[in-house]
């Protein structure tokens, strides 16, 4: 049975700037990561691999350099890796997106039982968390987001039990397999790649799918089945607070001014 | 006397095999090793081995007096060896061989030297039981059976010897009885027997002699005292640079790495492993020991040597062991806590009498941790993605680097304008505390008219702690990176702030093909200093300072004195020294990665060296290293005496006193 996970390469947004003219993203020279949700959800699904055999297939949908972050998911045991690549799926935005991976979702399913898609909660670039409900409402599988903790997998029932984090309470669902479930950060610790799987991962097959291998009308994928379109993109004046100080290279004296006004406000309070 | 030759042959001869036959077995499987070459240098080689081994050197060293005790016992025995030679082809043939067959001019003195080295040598081991018994020192298993029944059987076999030629002197058979003056006094004991007995009991203590020495040889293979077999080869086959920089390793598919398994040492760490006298220097050296961490340098090498006897046998017939190398639980088997406790500050190396390489069995270890199984303490996890995606250990954005010269006007490194590059390095460049050191380095640098640059935000981190820590294959990949930009940049001198940057870029690059003129900011200060090229005024008073040795500069790179005299120059006076100090320095605890993991076993090693130097009253200690800078701070917060004492960076106190 398989796992199937969906990784997204996002750019490391910690190193984005924004230029201070025109007011766009400057994303020259910013290194490309695996998304950090996405390293949970990877991590989880192999976890699911050593618990109960599950083979991993690990998806991306994105420019070809993509390889990079596949290969990342190779090293960190994932069995197979897809990458669907084509300039037809560019510009997608969530609803475009969620067409192709589902599609490649139904795809793998032709060949071998699915048990569980994952995703990570959200990307790190978008922040929509849409992907994944997404891709569950267009195949028809129950929807597990905010997973914190996968509890179970019942093979012979064929039900998985997970536990949601929810404002202030959890709650335990049980539901079928298949199952989409989207995970949140704090449901593992991901493990480290060994160097033989490093060494393997290098030069390991990544199959490619563009269009002509999924087939899909141009007209609901990409920028042309995108329901938002980008006008522009800035960032927002700051209405409220102030930076104190220079931390980086003067901390106590930063440090006092904070406690000054912390306390001038009656945050905080001397005994 | 007569001896039963027929009897004596085939005792001889059954000791012989026996003792042939355990050398055999133990050292086939040394073979098991990988390979390393040892070879090179042979005229070095026997010059280290004359000096260290037979000079003893390596044992009366770093003020262990008892190391006397082991000069005297050591030459006796390599003396005596002749008088047992000869006693042992004399029993073959007592007619023949005998080196009172010898003119008297030789065999007198001969007779007089053997008598006067078995008491000298009797005496060494009374010291040593007494020691033992005694005042047995804490780093070592003192009062061990393995060694009473070694000092216990050269007791024996000293008095068998006077005993012996004792009734010969007393049966007047003896012609150097005048010069034998112990072998003389014991011959009054046996004064009053009758012919008859004194026969018998010569006979007696012959063979007493002949077992206890045969038994001795048979015994040796078989326990700590194996050393006297392997100490002066492994003296011969010790590392010849200073510097026992880890070898790289190969990323081929199919290869292991590491160490996980006994047999993929090299053979001379295996070699290593037997040749342990057991001494306990490195224990009492090692700071993680001393601070009670579960690692004992001493037990690494031991435990290596029972993996070995247990599972080497297994291996050779490629049966499975099942004993793990790395795993704890048993002797012969290593921790994973045991392991990532060292600081790799090599203090254990530079005491130990035999040249034992314990750090890079440590790294080796580490490396199959790391490699092969992805095991290492949860803190080290961020460390390593930081360093591979960011190459820092924060994980700070790599353009901030440049952050520290905002206020400067720092020239980019350009080979042909610019003479030295300034490698920066993480801490100097992120760090808010060392950035204040880069800073004094810039100023000093700018004063004495160094012409340099930097890489800004094209400097990478150096990798330093990812090889200590094991992760080759990382730093393997960020020294290649490295490297290249080096050389692409046309970089030929290097300043570094770091020790742990010097010592990669000056000895562990050399390993991809870079030779770099590299040298540390001490260095660089005490030469400007002594050229006259930065005058100073001398400095607000910096009251007592006391000075630290970072492990980095001194054991790895033998930088001692330059610190030193550059304080010396600022403050007129010789910065107070610590009980360890120089080559016997004791580590503030960051070094070999410990700086990422938590230390929660024992006393912090930092809170430890900072008493140490609280007890010789500063008012400014004095460090050369970024690391050792944040260890004596965080020590002195923690013993509430970061209000009395500053820790200054050597750069710091120069630049302090520059002429306005």
């Amino acid at each position: 049975m398989l796992v199937v996970t969906f990784v997204k390469q996002v750019p490391d947004t910690t190193q984005v700037k924004v230029d201070p003219v025109t007011g766009t993203l400057v994303r020259e020279g910013v290194p490309f990561i695996m998304n950090p949700f996405d390293v949970h959800a990877l991590e989880e699904s192999l976890r699911l691999k050593d618990k109960y055999g599950f083979r991993v297939i690990v998806l991306s949908m994105g420019p070809p350099n993509t390889e990079v972050t596949l290969r990342k998911a190779l090293a960190l045991g994932a069995d197979e890796a897809i990458l669907l690549s084509d300039r037809v799926f560019g510009g997608a935005d969530t609803l475009a997106t969620s067409a192709v991976l589902a599609e490649a979702t139904k795809k793998l399913a032709q060949k071998e039982e699915i048990a569980i898609v994952m995703c990570g909660k959200q990307t790190i670039d978008g922040d929509t968390a849409q992907v994944g409900p997404g891709i569950a409402t267009r195949l028809g599988y129950p929807q597990l987001t905010l997973v914190d903790l996968i509890v179970n997998v019942d093979l012979q029932a064929k039900k998985v039990k997970v536990r949601r984090r929810l404002e202030g309470r959890y709650e335990i669902v049980e539901s079928p397999l298949p199952s989409l479930i989207s995970i949140l950060r704090r449901a593992n610790r991901p493990r480290y790649p060994v160097v033989p799987r490093r060494l393997m991962a290098q030069d390991a097959p990544v199959e490619l799918w563009n269009n002509k291998v999924m087939g899909l009308k141009e007209d609901t994928i990409g920028l042309k089945g995108s329901a938002t379109q980008v006008r522009k993109i800035f960032s927002p004046e700051r209405t409220k607070g102030e930076i104190l100080g220079d931390g980086a290279n003067k901390p106590e004296e930063t440090a006092k001014l904070l406690i000054d006004k912390l306390l001038a406000k009656n945050i905080i309070c001397l005994k | 006397m007569s001896v039963n030759v027929a009897v004596f042959i085939p005792v001889l001869v059954i000791a012989a095999a026996l003792f042939i036959w355990s050398c055999f077995r133990r050292f086939r499987l040394v073979l098991l090793g990988k390979p390393a070459n040892r070879f090179r240098n042979i005229g070095k080689r026997v010059k280290s081995m004359i000096y260290f081994a037979f000079g003893q050197r390596c044992t009366v060293n770093h003020g262990y007096k008892f190391g006397l005790n082991h000069l005297v016992l050591f030459w006796c025995f390599m003396i005596l060896l002749i008088a047992n030679t000869e006693f042992l082809l004399h029993g073959l043939s007592p007619n023949v061989i005998s080196f009172s067959r010898l003119t008297h001019g030789v065999y007198y003195p001969l007779a007089y030297i053997f008598d006067v080295l078995s008491v000298l040598a009797l005496a060494s081991v009374i010291i040593a039981i007494i020691r033992r018994l005694v005042f047995p020192p804490y780093y070592i298993q003192a009062r061990s059976r393995d060694a009473f029944t070694i000092l216990g059987l050269i007791a024996v076999l000293m008095l068998a010897f006077f005993s012996l030629h004792g009734t010969e002197i007393a049966q007047g058979k003896e012609i150097a009885a005048k010069y034998m003056p112990i072998s003389n006094a014991f011959s009054h004991i046996f004064s009053g027997a009758s012919a008859g007995t004194l026969g018998a009991y010569a006979n007696a203590f012959w063979w007493l002699h002949a077992v206890v020495l045969l038994s001795f040889l048979n015994y040796l293979p078989y326990s700590k005292h194996m050393h006297i077999l392997t100490s002066i080869p492994n003296v011969f086959f010790r590392s010849t640079t200073k510097v026992n920089t880890q070898l790289p390793e190969e990323f081929k598919k199919g290869n292991t790495f590491g160490v996980g398994q006994v047999n993929q040492f090299s053979w001379k760490d295996l070699f290593d492993s037997y040749s342990c006298t057991e001494c306990g220097r490195c224990s009492n050296m090692c700071p993680a020991t001393y601070t009670g961490k579960l690692l004992n340098p001493r037990l690494v090498i031991h435990d290596i040597k029972v993996n070995l006897l247990k599972n080497g046998p297994l291996i050779a017939q490629s049966k499975a062991t099942n004993m793990p190398l790395i795993g704890g639980g048993q002797e012969g088997s290593i921790a994973d806590e045991v392991l990532w406790a060292c600081t790799t500050c090599g203090a254990c190396m530079e005491v130990c009498p035999v040249f034992i390489e314990h750090v890079p069995k440590i790294v080796d270890m580490r490396r199959n941790l790391v490699e092969m199984k992805a095991k290492f303490p949860t803190e080290l996890l961020p460390f390593f993605e930081n360093i591979e995606q960011r190459s820092n250990p924060w994980g700070i954005v790599p353009s901030d680097r440049i952050k520290w010269a905002a206020d400067l006007n720092v020239k980019p490194f350009e080979a042909g304008k610019t003479e030295y590059l300034f490698y920066v390095g993480c801490f100097g460049a992120f760090d808010a505390r060392s950035r204040k050191v880069t800073l004094s380095i810039a100023q000093i640098l700018n004063t004495a008219g160094i012409s340099w640059g930097i890489l800004g935000k094209d400097e990478l981190c150096c990798g330093d702690s990812l090889r200590r820590l094991g992760n080759e294959f990382v730093f393997d990949r960020m020294a290649r990176d490295n490297v290249k930009i080096f050389k692409d940049r046309g970089v030929k001198k290097v300043i570094t702030e770091c020790p742990h940057c010097y010592n990669t870029l000056k000895n562990d690059y050399h390993q991809y093909g870079i030779e770099l003129d590299v040298i540390h900011h001490t260095e660089l200060l005490n030469n400007l200093i002594k050229s006259g090229k930065l005058s100073l005024n001398g400095s607000k008073d910096l009251g007592n300072v006391v000075f630290h040795d970072s492990c980095y500069l001194g054991r790895y790179n033998n930088i001692y004195e330059a610190p030193r005299q550059a304080v010396t120059s600022v403050t007129h006076r010789v910065p107070t020294e610590m009980e360890r100090n120089l080559e016997k320095s004791f580590c503030c605890g960051a070094g070999g990665g410990r700086m990422w993991m938590e230390e929660s076993t024992g006393k912090r090693i930092d809170v430890e060296r900072v008493e140490q130097a609280l007890a010789k009253n500063p008012s400014t200690i004095c460090v050369c290293c970024p690391y050792c800078l944040t260890m004596f701070e965080d020590g002195l917060k923690d013993k509430k005496a970061d209000e009395k004492v500053q820790v200054l960076d050597l750069a710091e106190i120069v630049a302090g006193a520059l002429k306005k």
